[in-house]
């Protein structure tokens, strides 16, 4: 094939189309409000493991360059219309992530993100659940604790492991890692990844809720013998299709949160970049309780399609732009 | 010594990994929504031929290997050294036991090779994907057997051993496939 020519074939393409309307329809029949947001911002995402790609603007070709970024998922921006009284809102957007290239990644991508103020993390696993029978028609997701995940398919103790007991239940599966982790929730995370998610039946989708608070993300702690993140993840046939919260209200845990992210990432040896206060301030204003996910369309093409690269549904992947 | 940093490695490229030479088989690029970015590398050790899956951070990077592969003459054999001639240079060879491994079982004299060179000393040969060998050795067929239901083993000169159909006779020429070691016809003159 020439470069020029496009990755994806028509028929995926005109798939793609359908799918985007179902998604739209599904939204529209709900109320849903679909909102833009902008992809360019003035800073973006702390988490240590995941890099925005900066943008250069210059108000004057002579002036000197400002900093913005392309913005990884339209979170902070979202939530900022949600705490202007918004009511429900999704959004279809492109995203971008410095680095990730592969069979399951391009740089610029497809997320489908909503929220639903009223919902906690398993409403909204209902709601995921449903859009996924409509487009995939798939049975009824089966739904997972973290900790019984773990229990169920590595036989271990999630709350009580130690790394050594990670490591050595890798070494025992035969699993060979070059190197060592930083930490415990970097084992947590390889060991999903490579003993239990390949493991996870391919009838249903999975639906995998109440993550350690150390993964907590932006997902609210709630009580418990110990407490858990309310957040969710979906996987379907080998894909992590889909991440979610019940979203943390709190604009000081928050900041907290933002703060932990970036004394990692220095001590990772990774650049810094300033606090969303725009997003902070508001928190503090207020964001209604609510439960919002995004989900990756790219991949539930692929889902659909039953393409294994993500190539095949891009009209143009990486290699060709 | 070059590295490659695990981000451009693709399948074909040599490297050394555990003091060894190893070919890449695939490269899969692993990254879960939160968490870090791994590749995961399958490769062939080349001295051992077996394919290794191992798990390697994504900013992390592997010393390449000098290996190349050229065209030999193998010359001949005395149970202990083999000995080839490069096809381009006339330079000669002696490989042992480990290089030669299974290949021996196929290697004819002036059969023409695929050698591989590590740092340039040889470290492995690859015969002929078809050759041409006489059969030493086999039970006499049975008669009216055509195309050979069960088969018979049968004895090569160069020390193999396949089965033929119950037709083929010693100090028959057969043509013989070394990838599977199996028999594929009579040999053309």
């Amino acid at each position: 094939m020439n470069p020029w020519q496009p990755s994806a074939s028509l028929s995926h393409l005109k798939i793609r189309a359908r799918i985007l309307k179902q998604i739209r329809d599904f939204f529209n029949a709900r109320g849903v409000l679909e909102v833009e947001t902008p992809l360019m911002c003035h800073t973006s995402v702390t988490d240590p493991f995941i890099e925005s790609i900066p943008a250069l603007f210059k108000a004057h070709p002579h002036e000197k360059e400002l900093r913005y970024y392309l913005q990884t998922s339209p979170e902070y921006a979202m939530k900022r219309l949600l705490a202007a009284g918004c009511g429900a809102i999704y959004q279809i957007t492109k995203s971008f992530r410095q680095g990730e290239v592969g069979r399951l990644h391009n740089p610029e991508f497809t997320m489908i993100e909503w929220y639903q103020p009223g919902f906690d993390h398993h409403a909204l696993m209902n709601e995921m659940d449903e859009l996924l029978q409509l487009i995939l028609e798939t049975p009824r997701a089966k739904r997972l604790s973290y900790a019984d995940m773990f229990q169920t398919y590595l036989m271990i103790d999630v709350n009580t492991a130690s790394i050594d007991d990670l490591k050595t239940c890798a070494l025992k599966e035969n699993i060979q890692l070059a190197g060592d982790l930083y930490n415990r929730d970097s084992w947590l995370i390889f060991l999903m990844t490579h003993l239990i998610e390949p493991r996870f039946d391919h009838t249903q989708p999975f639906f995998i809720y109440d993550f350690p608070v150390s993964q907590a993300a932006l997902a609210r702690i709630q009580p418990g013998h110990p407490p858990t993140a309310a957040r969710f993840e979906v996987y379907f046939r080998g894909i992590e299709l889909a991440n979610g919260f019940y979203e943390l209200q709190d604009a000081h845990e928050q900041r907290k949160r933002f703060e932990n992210n970036l004394e990692e990432r220095k001590a990772l040896g990774l650049n810094t970049l300033p606090i969303d206060e725009l997003f902070l301030d508001a928190l503090m204003h207020g964001l209604p309780d609510c439960s919002g996910v995004a989900l990756g369309l790219d991949r539930l093409v692929m889902l659909a399609t039953k393409c294994t690269n993500i190539a095949d549904i891009l009209s143009f992947d990486f290699s060709r732009v | 010594m070059s590295e490659y940093g695990l981000n451009e490695i693709r399948g074909g490229m040599k490297l050394i990994i555990d003091n060894d030479p190893c070919v890449v088989v695939d490269n899969e690029f692993v990254k879960p929504g939160k968490g870090q970015a791994f590749n995961r590398l399958r490769y062939r050790n080349l001295k051992t031929g077996r394919v290794i899956e191992r798990t390697y951070k994504s900013g992390d990077s592997i010393p390449a290997a000098d290996v190349i592969e050229i065209d030999a003459q193998y010359l001949y054999g005395d149970g202990t050294t083999w000995n080839f001639m490069a096809t381009e240079t006339y330079e000669q060879y002696a490989l042992h036991e480990a290089e030669v491994s299974d290949a021996k079982l196929w290697l004819k004299e002036q059969c023409e090779c695929k050698l591989t060179l590590w740092n340039g000393a040889p470290i492995l040969v690859v015969p002929p994907i078809f050759v041409n060998l006489k059969i030493v050795e086999t039970d006499p067929g049975v008669k009216g057997d055509t195309a050979g239901g069960g088969g018979k083993p049968a004895k090569l000169e160069s020390g193999a051993i396949v089965r033929i159909p119950l037709f083929i006779q010693e100090g028959e020429v057969i043509k013989v496939d070394t990838r599977t070691g199996e028999y594929v016809s009579r040999a053309k003159e």
